[in-house]
């Protein structure tokens, strides 16, 4: 396979209202894509990780508030799962709380017309 | 068994006697017998009346689990010692068995005094002292509409909520002139006994009870006709005697040991009887002619014989102090020291307050320099200060009265804990001082619940909480540790602050509210809290996309996630009334859509089951039905539960239904620091349970009675009365200017409950501000709320009508497809979410979703 046929699409840029996360289906998989704005108004860049909540055993993660909170490595931006509230590293998957709640990230990129797209595994 | 094995036995396993035990455990070269009359071993009696209120046996337990299976104890249950042969040193116990001691502990406690009225043996003729007599009252209780307490002391009282609480019409006889003779004066007793006629209880003083005899009623409504010496009668069900107690020294009596002229087993300073071997303790001891009735000093006497037996002993007995404080039917009392002034030359100051319902007496010293003792009644805020410097001898501010004055605005009265000396007894329940306090905070216990846990304070009668709190403030005030109540990381403010900077600086978003009063990007703490202050200043439409990303999903989505991930629906049904069709649409909505329904504790019926792509349809179905959004998801006003009222119940004397939606419709969608509840009786049956809501109203003869800051959940509270008798406008009036009160003031996720506990002044202060208008802002208040009920509008409503909100609601943004990790099974007929087992068992051999 082409690394070109990996890509799936998401959705445009637009479609995601600032500092929320959306679904995405990526294979059989679920991928939940967040788009941060800083307070300021600039973009601050995409992310992806699993939409799969490890705590809960649900598809929830894309529905959870984005934060940034202060640790011991400096601030990080997080989301917080809406069932039990666990917080997880949108850049690394890491769950704050406990390790063994951390998920998987994916490759996502957005290209200049604004087009979201997740690299299947 | 080595010869330096000493053979103690300890007679009553009760709470002095357990105590004992606590003490002594794992003290090595012991071995204890407990002989415990009852059927089980020993129980909170302090907390007795907490039967009634649902906690059981097992709840009231003193016993720790495994405590019996130490080594060098043997508990022996339903083992009544019946004599105690001092020269061979044998307990003999009921069915004959003799039992050799080394030592011996008399812990045997007291039983209820039954004045000799003819007829008290009668059927429904009871006692407070045991689990057997709670169970017994309740036995009687279900099956009487009368009950009557013989005896107005402090139990007596709590033994009338009891009956109140079960829903009887419930009298007080009592032989004095007044209530609760030995720790409230004339005036105090005056003003309590006003307080609880007030609550439905009806007080008959100076009354004599001659004879009980049969009422003539059938069944019930006048089982026992009372006969008193004044000749009147009263007619009752069922009779709780609670006229004081007598000690248990029946076993000193047989066994020669020395007693008072009045019963009690003499005691010196070291609990010893009469006989060294043989100690007493608790309330069968009799000090220096008296007998201490508290738990208290009872646990004084308990570690004191422990230290004994270990041969640490140093101190002595000296007396106890019986300062009391209570909630008596809803009532504070507190009695301190020498409260009824029997001190050659003690002065008094006085303060009666008769529309707020307080009275306040202090006695002091003849010099007006030390205090001796105190009543307060109605308003007993200031008893842990009060007890404090009494106890310490600290001297009193030039002017003693504005220890009870009520306070001035912004004038600081009382005592600060900081003039407490290290030594001063902060909980006398478990001994723990204020230096032992100290050394925990300094140890690293700088939480209440940490503080608690290792010091042991507050955690029995709970009395002294507000004076454990204090000093863990004002030490980790010194210590530098800042108690902060900030939001969050991000904002520097407590929800309050942020409140009026956000009203005052006029910020209509998150971003324009974190840019100027906070700092970074915030978090899923703030976010909502500012979107619900938002909410509550501007009643802006939560839907707004600017709002978006900082709604909680459950705001986002208009429902309550679940579990797995799928939402309920709740629609608003206003009072708990609904027509057949509505119904049907809900059941035809249920089953167009597979929902799960189940009716709730606040009288309406959720849909649970529902996919985030479903609830647009489903809303839209029930909106075109006349249906709104029941706000279940928001901290928001629930529902406004209600009886039927004086439409259809023949007690009811106001329409509760109608009131009841009146106030759901008037406050839906009100924005707020979390949920608030709310209910309306028709009348004081209270059937709709108001009492136990943030806001609750219960129908009188002239009006509405207006009760809040209740609670129900984790830690029950019941509301408390702000208002009698209003009528209608008045009662929507002062809940307007109190919900926006508490809006404006509460702190994030705090209940009204927690609110007011927390709010200086606590009910007296709400009642300053919405009634008397002491800070000027209730224009304010009912402008604010009149803005809010004019912007109301159904949040579906206008979701299913605006296609930029509607878009949110699919599972993929790129695909139509549900998600197939949410899967049902049936149960009972209806859905159930799949567990992770099942799931699993389905599932075996694909890749996890
Ligand atoms: C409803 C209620 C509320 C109260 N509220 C408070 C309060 O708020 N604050 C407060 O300080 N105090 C309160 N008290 C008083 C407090 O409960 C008592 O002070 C305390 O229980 C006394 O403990 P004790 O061990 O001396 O007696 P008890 O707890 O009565 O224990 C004595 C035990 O000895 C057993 N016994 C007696 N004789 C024998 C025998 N011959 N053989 C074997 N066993 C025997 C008895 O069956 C009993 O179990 C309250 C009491 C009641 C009933
Ligand atoms: C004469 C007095 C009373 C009458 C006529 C009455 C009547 C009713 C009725 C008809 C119901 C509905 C039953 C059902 O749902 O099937 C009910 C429910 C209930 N009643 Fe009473 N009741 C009375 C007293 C009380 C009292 C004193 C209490 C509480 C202290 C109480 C607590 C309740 C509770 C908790 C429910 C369930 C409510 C719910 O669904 O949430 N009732 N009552
Ligand atoms: S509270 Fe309501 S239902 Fe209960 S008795 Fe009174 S009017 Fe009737
Ligand atoms: S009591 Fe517990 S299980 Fe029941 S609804 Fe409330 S939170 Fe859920
Ligand atoms: S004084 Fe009773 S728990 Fe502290």
């Amino acid at each position: 396979m082409t690394d070109a046929a990996r890509w799936t699409f998401v959705c445009h840029r637009d479609d995601i209202v600032p500092n929320t996360g959306v679904a995405a289906k990526v294979g059989a998989a679920q991928v939940a894509v967040f788009r941060v704005v800083a307070p300021d108004g600039t973009e601050d860049g995409i992310f992806a990780i699993d939409n799969f909540d490890v705590r809960a055993q649900a598809n929830v993660l894309s529905r959870g508030l984005i934060g940034e909170l202060t640790t011991e490595q400096g601030p990080v931006l997080v989301v917080a799962s809406p069932i039990y509230k666990n917080h997880l590293c949108l850049k690394t998957g890491r769950c704050l709380e406990d390790e063994a709640w951390s998920v998987k990230t994916w490759a996502v990129r957005c290209g200049d017309d604004g087009t979201i797209m997740v690299r299947g595994s | 068994m080595t010869d330096t094995t000493l053979r103690l036995v300890v007679i009553g396993n009760g709470m002095v006697g357990h105590k004992l035990l606590e003490e002594l455990a794992g003290t090595p070269g012991l071995d204890i017998t407990v002989l415990c009359e009852e059927p089980r071993p020993a129980y909170d009696r302090v907390h007795l009346s907490e039967f009634f209120g649902g906690k059981t046996a097992e709840d009231l337990s003193l016993v720790a689990p495994g405590f019996f299976e130490q080594p060098g104890f043997t508990l022996r249950l339903d083992a009544k010692a019946v004599d105690i042969d001092r020269t061979t040193r044998q307990v003999v116990l009921a069915d004959g068995e003799r039992l050799p001691y080394d030592r011996l502990v008399l812990a045997t406690g007291s039983y209820p005094f039954v004045p000799a009225v003819t007829g008290r043996d009668r059927d429904g003729c009871l006692v407070y002292r045991t689990i057997e007599d709670l169970e017994a009252m309740r036995h009687w209780g279900a099956k009487s509409r009368i009950g009557v307490v013989i005896g107005g002391g402090l139990l007596g009282l709590e033994c009338a909520k009891a009956l109140k609480d079960m829903g009887l019409e419930t009298h007080v006889v009592e032989f004095a002139p007044r209530l609760m003779t030995v720790q409230v004066d004339d005036m105090g007793g005056r003003l309590l006994r006003r307080k609880i006629e007030a609550l439905g209880v009806a007080v008959h003083t100076g009354r004599n009870t001659l004879e009980i005899t049969d009422g003539g009623g059938v069944g019930v409504g006048g089982r026992h006709a009372m006969k008193f010496a004044d000749g009147s009668q009263l007619l009752t069900d069922m009779i709780v005697f609670s006229a004081g107690i007598r000690p248990r020294d029946e076993l000193a009596r047989t066994a020669g040991l020395i007693r008072g002229e009045r019963g009690g087993i003499l005691i010196d300073n070291q609990c010893k009887t009469s006989d060294p071997d043989i100690w007493a303790i608790g309330e069968c001891a009799l000090w220096q002619g008296k007998i201490f009735g508290l738990v208290a000093p009872g646990y004084d006497m308990a570690r004191l014989v422990a230290a004994q037996i270990k041969g640490t002993a140093k101190a002595e007995f000296t007396g106890a102090d019986m300062s009391t404080k209570l909630k008596l039917l809803g009532v504070d009392v507190a009695s301190i020291g020498d409260a009824q002034g029997a001190t050659p030359g003690s002065l008094n100051y006085l303060f009666s307050d008769d529309v707020a319902g307080v009275y306040k007496k202090l006695v002091v010293s003849a010099d007006a320099k030390t205090l001796l003792g105190a009543v307060l009644v109605g308003d007993a805020d200031d008893y842990g200060s009060l007890l404090q410097m009494a106890l310490n001898g600290i001297p009193l501010p030039a002017q003693p009265e504005s220890l009870i004055l009520p306070s001035v605005e912004g004038g600081a009265k009382g005592l600060g804990v900081d003039l407490l000396p290290a030594s001063a007894s902060i909980c006398s329940c478990n001994n723990v001082s204020k230096g032992d306090l100290c050394a925990a905070i300094e140890g690293g216990a700088t939480s209440l619940g940490a503080l608690k846990k290792c010091t042991k304070a507050a955690t029995s009668c709970g009395g002294c909480l507000p004076l454990v709190k204090q000093v863990l403030d004002a030490e980790l005030k010194k210590s530098g540790v800042l108690v902060l109540n900030h939001l969050c990381e991000h904002f520097a403010h407590s929800r309050q602050e942020l409140f009026h900077l956000v009203k005052l600086g006029g910020q209509k978003s998150f971003d324009d509210v974190i840019l100027a009063h906070g700092k970074g990007r915030g978090c899923d703490i703030c976010k909502p809290a500012v979107a619900s202050i938002l909410a509550s200043c501007w009643n802006e439409h939560v839907l707004k996309p600017k709002h978006a990303a900082v709604q909680d999903t459950n705001d986002y989505f208009l429902a309550n996630i679940q579990k797995d991930g799928t939402y309920s629906v709740v629609p608003r049904i206003p009072g708990g009334e609904i027509t057949p069709d509505k119904l049907i649409v809900i059941g035809q909505v249920a089953k167009d859509y597979g929902l799960y329904t189940k009716i709730t504790g606040g009288q309406r019926i959720d849909l649970f089951g529902a996919r985030v792509e479903q609830l647009p349809a489903i809303w839209g179905a029930l909106v075109a039905a006349g249906f709104e959004s029941g706000h279940a998801y928001g901290k928001s006003l629930r529902t406004v539960k209600s009886c039927v009222g004086s439409t259809w119940c023949r007690y009811g004397v106001q329409d509760s239904v109608t009131m009841a939606i009146r106030i759901e419709e008037r406050y839906r969608g009100l924005r707020s620091p979390h949920k608030i509840k709310m209910a309306v009786s028709g009348c004081t049956r209270e059937c709709a349970e108001a009492q136990s809501k943030d806001v609750g109203v219960i129908a009188t003869e002239k009006g509405w009675n207006l009760y809040v800051a209740g609670n129900g959940g984790m830690k029950p509270r019941h509301a408390e009365l702000l208002a009698a008798d209003v009528d209608d406008e008045t009662l929507i009036k002062l809940i307007d200017r109190f919900l926006m009160f508490y809006i404006r003031t509460g702190d994030r996720l705090q209940r009204t409950a927690t609110w007011i506990e927390n709010l200086e002044g606590g009910l007296s202060y709400v009642k300053k501000v919405v009634i008397d208008d002491s800070l000027g802002l209730c224009a304010e208040l009912e402008a604010d709320m009149a803005q809010q009920v004019a912007t109301y509008e159904c949040e579906w409503k206008r979701a299913i009508t605006t296609p930029e909100t509607l878009k949110r609601f699919r599972h993929f943004v790129n695909a139509a497809d549900a998600d197939s990790n949410i899967q049902f099974v049936d149960e009972r007929g209806q859905i159930r979410p799949k567990s992770a087992l099942e799931k699993r068992a389905v599932a075996a051999g694909e890749v996890t979703p």
